[in-house]
């Protein structure tokens, strides 16, 4: 408990200050980064062709972000499916399949990091090294980009004193946004904890793999080939970035991804550390820091809810060894080093953050732990992604303003621009999205005999389909595993959900801001509802949650709840 | 208008009618309109062709049976809610077509008459009416003064006076002149009179949805597809478990979640809005107008007629020096019984009601009216005794003209009068000065209480006025307003309006003269008194019947109670889903899978009255709550954060716990029939 609650405050504390050097470097006044970074970055300007001046409309903004995207994508594509031709691929791995390729290369670029591809004996030093640690630092800056956009958007945009009521709005330029996510922030903080994580004993070399004698030379294996190589540096930005895709196959459960109690500690920090930032940039970045509070405070509550539900979940023993062993906490598929709670913390972080990486294997959770996974990424708020988490949390905002805003008989607005017919059209699809793709495919997959390739018949075979889906379309990447997954179907529906999850979350909320941004302001009286108020905070909560139970609580009864009940009758029937 | 029919809204006639409304709204094309109901609609059908097709092929069908009438139920309940706000604005605009009898009209044409239908009349045309004849058209009194009955139209029976030149000019087709003659000129075509107008609006109220309601309508709708896609999936889902689910109990679950209860009334809260703006005599354009006034940030008031009474009222006498009280008010009193003006009046007024002794009126005195070169009014009595009253600058010099002494105190009470916000007269006979009378604005009782409420629900109010900066401080102090323009001109409300509206405020404003048309139009609600001329109703968004600048208040609140209505109900009816679920889930799941029974932690009987309860419920809620619709829910001025917080408390958690103890109630009941 103790340690739950040490890496809360170590991550609040550094969160702050980062936030506030973030929401520095994005203000566009002259920062005291600027002296390290400003010289490298007007050469990467000119070299891309970009004038930083040039500020964009939500149009441009969106386009711009779409456009690169489709570039870095159909790289990724090509290198996924030429890698046995193309250099650094000593071991003279095959090409990826079509579909594969496809996925793997749609999963990094959506910051997802979902695998279907088996441990890293399928990529080359190429695919692996250059290709997915480039978009593992460039992904989570492209959401950073679109969320900085959207918050410039929220307060009328960067021209707001200049541009009429209905002109398109300046939310920044994304190239500059992006340089700067890569330059300023995602690179030195990688940088600093891959030095933190090497002083821990993960390694960081170039040396092939360590040859060691076993201890007992008895057995049958004389000696053991450890791979080791550039491993801190990788799993530095896989833990800051959500990313998830870890250097060993078992992710951060492999003691030398994750070798000390100080390395646990510094990778659960690094997951939530950037979307905690985010919460306290954007109260820099709006002019409302009480704002940024209640938001603080509303996805604290349900973080540490979730996190206490879990806990609670491992602490109970593994109903299928009931009778079996004595009574104690559910350690299948834990690491004996971290113990249900630390598992816990992780687990739920992970999931909150879209983050992916895991240190014990979610499949074995408990019920009300798979649950509580679950709930964590379909909300995919609470922390969330870098960038994109606020986006969402951001959407929830507007549509509890919506509400709120009928409750207490004004139009709704927010900031002082009202929210009409068309942002709630946008909204709406948006609330009607993860439904259509999550359940949809769910049922498609599960509905039609061969498609799910599942090792589980019942609940828990919905279960695992349903988290695939939810993981993808959340852009999480972690995995129920125990799905035959490398098929066409698999990969191209997953494919289908990575994209609508990933840009469609993030075009959408644009637009709306890009409306909201040319509105006009009207001024805060005592009739405005204040959106820092606990009130407020807790209407937010109840639509968080109650629009998530409305939407998935049947699709949950026939997973981890019907199997929870189910487990616990047969607790019952054996005692 | 028509007050007779607000006071039973919901009498037998109106219900019976209703309910037969709501059958024929059950046509498709009606329904196709609102999203949630026709989804109900289908799901009624499908229902219905489940039943039929267990009856021919001799299964049991008493569930799909009931669940059918249910749902056919949910429909016909939401239609009714529908038509009994409409059956409102029905009975109104048929009162109204009953002053729209064919008149007939003199029309005037080269200083000849003629006899023409009411019909006929063109913009432009000159008609005369005379005493006891219906005036034919709308338009603007271009000769003589009259008496008119607008009760037809407004409801009042109250004679109101109106005249050629100035702001009470303008007459309404189908109202009655009394007493005088006129002559007026159209301003309105057949069919786009006022009273037109005013059926097309009362009629026509439900078909225009305002912004508002339509993007509740299409959140509403999301939600729908929503629950639409969480129910086909399950078939599939479960079917990889091995069951197979009922389709007339998932049909069941759909209804339930989808929100049927908004979905239901919103168009009675809409219309209902419009209906209390028309119990209130203040006729909206539009919907939207209404909408708005619930927005505005700025109230624009004319001190004159708003905030305070047309006229400013005697409310002192001070006497001067050693000048007993009896002489000042006895001489008030005789230079004010032939002082027609609204002051003279007040004068009279006020000396009764201090219990002063007042001398009898004098049948052989000399008078002298007031005129605008003397300033002075005044009265010589039979024994050679003046008194005179007036401003102070010109009784001093008729004073000085006459040798009288002035005395030292009375610059003092002078001083006094001015500096409280009022304006002094002095009062003087021939030989001395007798002291000054007090004249102030008097505020309308219950205003300030009503900008108290205003303020707490966020709406600032400026008051507009011709006077000094003292005297409009004084007034402002008193009613409470937020701030105050002094010496305003009529083109500076313009420019308010816009420098308000730059700030991003709402601005609504009351008017009724032709000057204040331009503003009206800028303010984003205009409201125009109905006395007051065709530009300024033609500008205004709102006219309201009464002439009463002090409604601006209610209709603000009005649009907001809308408003709450629309979002409380919203609200509840989302909540009650959560209960809902934990009483269908585990039915609909109940033979196949009995892990999930344990779900069922109401203890329900069966799964079929499990489903059956939630459905009752869901229907019946709907009627239970259309008086609540009707009337709207109750405003209490508070700020933002504690109105959400009490609404959110009531229907929110409210509609979390309601169902969960009705559908056991009904459970129960049903547990004892089957």
């Amino acid at each position: 408990m103790f340690e739950i609650a040490l890496i809360f405050l170590i991550a609040l504390g550094l969160a702050w200050p980062l936030g506030r050097y973030m929401a520095g470097v994005f203000s566009g006044q002259p920062h005291l980064s600027d002296r390290l970074f400003g010289p490298i970055e007007s050469v990467i300007y000119r070299l891309i062709g970009v004038n930083p001046l040039q500020g964009m409309s939500w149009k441009n903004y969106a386009w711009a972000l779409v456009f690169c995207n489709l570039v870095l994508g159909v790289i990724a594509y090509l290198i996924l499916l030429f890698q046995h031709v193309l250099p650094m691929n000593p071991d003279n791995i095959g090409p990826l399949s079509w579909d594969l390729a496809l996925h793997t290369a749609v999963s990094f670029l959506t910051n997802t990091n979902q695998q279907h591809y088996s441990g890293q004996a399928q990529l080359s030093y190429l695919s692996q090294g250059f290709l997915i640690v480039t978009l593992q630092v460039v992904t989570p800056a492209t959401g950073l980009a679109a969320c900085v956009a959207i918050l410039r958007g929220m307060v009328g945009g960067r021209n707001k004193d200049s541009a009429n009521e209905g002109e398109p709005r300046d939310l920044g330029n994304f190239y500059v946004d992006l340089v700067r996510g890569v330059l300023r922030l995602a690179l030195p903080v990688a940088l600093v904890m891959s030095l933190l994580l090497t002083w821990q004993g993960v390694p960081s070399t170039y040396d092939g793999a360590q040859v060691t004698q076993t201890l007992d030379p008895a057995v049958e294996m004389q000696e053991q080939s450890v791979p080791v190589g550039p491993v801190a540096p990788m799993v530095a930005i896989k833990q800051l970035g959500t990313n998830g895709g870890g250097w060993y196959g078992p992710n951060s459960s492999n003691p030398l991804e994750n070798p000390t109690p100080v390395s646990n500690v510094l990778e659960t920090v690094a997951i939530v550390l950037f979307p905690m930032a985010i919460v306290f940039m954007a109260g820099y970045m709006l002019s409302r820091r009480r704002f940024a509070v209640m938001s603080l405070l509303v996805m604290g509550v349900m973080s540490l809810a979730f996190v206490s539900a879990t806990v609670y979940s491992e602490l109970q023993p593994n109903a299928a060894f009931a009778g079996l062993s004595a009574d104690g906490p559910n350690m299948e598929g834990k690491e004996v080093r971290f113990g249900p709670e630390l598992s816990a913390l992780w687990g739920t972080f992970t999931t909150q953050t879209s983050n992916g990486s895991v240190n014990s294997m979610h499949d074995s959770f408990n019920p009300l732990g798979g649950l509580m996974t679950r709930a964590g990424m379909l909300i995919n708020a609470i922390w969330g992604g870098v960038g994109v988490g606020f986006i969402n949390f951001i959407v929830y905002v507007w549509i509890a303003v919506f509400l709120s805003g009928l409750m207490i008989g004004r139009t709704p607005e927010i900031f002082g621009r009202k929210i009409e017919t068309k942002e709630i059209t946008t909204l709406g699809a948006l609330i009607v999205l993860p439904t259509i793709v999550i359940l949809g495919l769910t049922a498609i997959t599960v509905g039609v005999p061969g498609l799910a390739q599942n090792s589980n018949p019942g609940f828990h075979g919905i279960s695992q389909v349903f988290y695939e889906y939810t993981s993808a379309f959340a852009n999480n990447g972690s995995g129920f595993e125990g799905l035959g997954d490398d098929t066409p179907w698999w990969n191209v529906t997953c494919v289908i959900a990575l994209i609508l999850g990933r840009y469609l979350p993030i075009v959408l909320p644009l637009m709306v801001a890009g409306w909201l941004a040319s509105k006009r302001a009207a001024p805060v009286s005592s009739g405005t509802l204040r959106l820092d108020s606990a009130t407020f905070g807790v209407t937010l909560i109840a639509v968080i949650l109650i629009l998530n139970f409305l939407s998935f609580l049947p699709s949950a009864v026939l997973g981890p709840i019907g199997e929870g009940l189910e487990l616990s009758t047969t607790i019952l029937s054996r005692e | 208008m028509m007050k007779k029919h607000t006071t039973n809204m919901l009498d037998r006639q109106v219900l019976s009618n209703a309910a037969w409304l709501a059958v024929k709204k059950l046509n498709p094309k009606a329904a196709a309109g609102n999203p949630v109901m026709f989804v109900v609609l289908i799901g009624t059908v499908i229902t219905a062709l489940i039943t039929l097709q267990r009856m021919f092929t001799g299964q049991s069908f008493g569930f799909e049976l009931a669940t059918t009438l249910l749902l056919f139920f949910t429909v016909w309940f939401a239609n009714f809610a529908e038509a009994v706000a409409e059956a409102r604005g029905r009975g109104q605009a048929a009162s109204l077509r009953s002053a729209k009898r064919a008149l007939k009209a003199r029309r005037l044409k080269n200083g000849m008459e003629q006899i023409v239908d009411g019909d006929t009349l063109r913009k432009g045309d000159q008609v005369r009416v005379g005493q006891g004849e219906y005036i034919p058209a709308d338009g603007e009194i271009v000769k003589g003064v009259a008496t008119v009955n607008e009760s037809a139209v407004t409801g009042e029976s109250a004679a109101v006076l109106r005249e050629a030149g100035g702001d009470h000019c303008g007459v309404i087709g189908g109202t009655k002149v009394l007493s005088g003659e006129i002559e007026f000129a159209v301003t309105a075509d057949p069919g786009h009179s006022f009273l037109d107008r005013m059926i097309g609006l009362v009629e026509g109220a439900q078909r225009q949805k305002t912004p508002n309601e339509t993007a509740l309508t299409v959140l509403l709708a999301a939600l729908t597809m929503v629950f639409i896609l969480v129910v086909i999936t399950l078939p599939p889902m479960a079917g990889f478990l091995g069951a197979s689910l009922d389709y007339t109990m998932l049909i069941a679950l759909l209804v339930c979640l989808i929100p049927t209860t908004i979905g239901g009334l919103l168009p009675a809260i809409g219309i209902a809005g419009m209906n209390r703006a028309l119990a209130a005599n203040v006729v909206a354009k539009s919907g939207r107008a209404v909408e708005v006034a619930g927005d505005v940030d700025t109230l624009l008031l004319d001190k004159t007629g708003t905030i305070t009474f047309g006229d400013r009222q005697a409310t002192e006498f001070l006497t001067a020096g050693q000048v007993r009280m009896a002489d000042l008010v006895s001489a008030a009193v005789l230079t004010s019984y032939e002082d027609p003006t609204p002051e003279g009046k007040s004068v009279l007024e006020l000396a009764e009601r201090q219990d002063h002794r007042v001398p009898v009126r004098p049948t052989d005195a000399e008078y002298l009216p007031f005129s605008a070169e003397t300033r002075l009014s005044g009265i010589t009595l039979a024994d050679g005794t003046i008194y005179v009253k007036g401003a102070s600058d010109t009784v001093q010099q008729w004073a000085k003209s006459r040798q009288i002494a002035i005395p030292g105190s009375l610059e003092n009470l002078v001083k006094q009068v001015a500096q409280a916000g009022g304006t002094p007269l002095v009062v003087a006979s021939e030989s001395q000065i007798l002291g000054v009378i007090a004249l102030s604005d008097v505020i309308k009782p219950g205003v300030a209480e009503r900008f108290v409420r205003l303020r707490a629900l966020g709406v600032r109010t400026v008051m507009v006025t011709g006077d000094n900066p003292i005297t409009a401080g004084v007034i402002a102090a008193e009613a409470g307003v937020d701030d105050f323009i002094a010496e305003a001109k009529p083109e500076d409300k313009l420019q308010l309006i816009r420098d308000e509206q730059a700030k991003g405020r709402l601005v609504a404003m009351v008017g009724d003269g032709t000057n204040d048309a331009p503003a009206l139009a800028q303010a984003d609600v205009g409201l125009a008194m109905n006395s007051g001329t065709q530009a300024a109703r033609e500008a205004g968004n709102m006219v309201d019947l009464d002439s009463d600048p002090a409604k601006l208040l209610a209709v603000v609140e009005i649009g907001k109670q809308l408003l709450i209505t629309r979002g409380a109900l919203t609200t509840f009816s989302l909540a009650n889903d959560v209960a809902k679920y934990f009483a269908i889930i585990p039915a609909v799941f109940a033979g196949a899978l009995p892990a999930i029974a344990a779900l069922d932690f109401m203890g329900l009987n069966s799964p079929l009255t499990a489903v059956l309860s939630a459905l009752i419920f869901n229907a019946l809620v709907i009627p239970a709550l259309v008086p609540l619709a009707l009337r709207g829910v109750k405003l209490r001025p508070m700020t933002a954060e504690k109105l959400l917080r009490n609404n959110m408390l009531i229907y929110g958690l409210g509609g979390v716990v309601l169902p969960f103890v009705v559908i056991k109630a009904i459970d129960m009941s049903l547990g004892l029939f089957l």
